[in-house]
C-alpha cells in the first residue's frame, strides 16, 4: 500500500518538477536519439552485432538464461531474463532469431549495476533466443530454444 | 498520458532489487485490426532508470517487447529512502516518468 500511496499523492507537477530539475527530460530526449534503429531491422544475429559496431559474437558459457522457458503456452508473453559473468559486460541484448526482426531488447549496464536483466518478449513462433552480451568491446552469446504453442503475433 | 507504472525498489543486503511494470500497448505495427488495416507501431523505445542523479539501466526496445513491458535489474550504492526515477519514451514521443522511494527489505 505504502508505494501506491507514494505515487498517487507524488502526482503529476512534483513528478515533472523533480524529473526536470535533475535533468532528466533532457537525457529523456537524448536517449531518444539515440534509439539503435538500424539495429532494430535486421533479421540476425550477426547483423545485430554489425549493426552494434561489432564484427562477429562468440558463444559463451558464462551467459545464461534466467526464468526463460523451454516451451511458452503464450508467444505473446515470453519471459526473458539473461545474466553475464563476463567482466566488465557493457550491455545486454534479447534476440530472438525467427520474429519478424530479431532484436527486441538491449539493455546498458552502468558500474553498480548487476549484469542481470529480465524482461518479457512477443514471440511468433517456436525459435531461436539469443542473449548477446557486450563486455569490453567484444560481442558474446548464449542460444536457447524455446517452444512457443501459441504465436504472439497476431496469428 | 498514460497509466503510472508500478515500481517497487528494495534493498536487500547492499543491493536494490528493482522492478518495473509499464503501461503501454507495445503495438508491432504488423497486426491488422478488424477492418483488416494494419494498426500503426506505438512502442517504448527508450528506457531510463536513475538514482540520486546517476544512471542505473538504460534500455533500448523495439516492437516485440510484451504489451504492459515489465523490467528487472539490481544495482548497488543507494540507501533505503532514495528515488529510483524510471523514464520511458515512445516512438510516437509520449513519455512518462514516475519514482519509487527505495524500501527495506521484509
Amino acid at each position: 500500500m505504502n508505494r501506491r500511496d507514494v505515487l498517487k499523492t507524488s502526482g503529476g507537477t512534483m513528478v515533472m518538477a523533480l524529473a526536470a530539475s535533475a535533468g532528466l527530460f533532457r537525457t529523456g530526449e537524448a536517449f531518444a536519439q539515440e534509439w539503435n534503429k538500424s539495429a532494430f531491422e535486421v533479421k540476425n544475429l550477426n547483423d545485430v552485432v554489425k549493426a552494434m559496431g561489432g564484427s562477429t559474437a562468440t558463444e559463451s558459457k558464462d551467459i545464461s538464461f534466467v526464468n526463460a522457458p523451454d516451451i511458452a503456452e503464450n508467444g505473446a508473453v515470453v519471459p526473458v531474463g539473461a545474466t553475464s559473468k563476463i567482466p566488465k559486460t557493457e550491455s545486454i541484448s534479447i534476440l530472438v532469431e525467427k520474429n519478424p526482426n530479431a532484436l527486441s531488447a538491449s539493455f546498458t549496464i552502468p558500474d553498480g549495476t548487476e549484469p542481470t536483466i529480465t524482461t518479457r518478449v512477443k514471440m511468433g513462433q517456436t525459435s531461436n533466443v539469443y542473449a548477446l552480451v557486450k563486455a569490453d568491446g567484444k560481442f558474446f552469446y548464449a542460444v536457447k530454444e524455446v517452444k512457443v504453442t501459441l504465436g504472439g503475433c497476431g496469428g | 498520458m498514460s497509466d503510472p507504472m508500478r515500481i517497487r525498489a528494495q534493498l536487500t543486503g547492499d543491493k536494490v532489487d528493482v522492478r518495473v511494470l509499464m503501461a503501454h500497448e507495445m503495438e508491432t505495427g504488423l497486426r491488422k485490426d478488424a477492418a483488416g488495416k494494419i494498426v500503426p507501431a506505438h512502442f517504448i523505445q527508450n528506457v531510463i532508470a536513475t538514482c540520486n542523479g546517476k544512471t542505473v539501466l538504460s534500455a533500448q526496445w523495439g516492437p516485440s517487447v510484451s504489451k504492459n513491458p515489465t523490467l528487472s535489474f539490481r544495482f548497488s550504492g543507494a540507501k533505503v529512502g532514495d528515488k529510483v526515477i524510471v523514464t520511458w519514451v515512445d516512438n510516437k514521443g509520449d513519455k512518462r516518468t514516475d519514482e519509487a522511494l527505495i524500501t527495506a527489505a521484509a
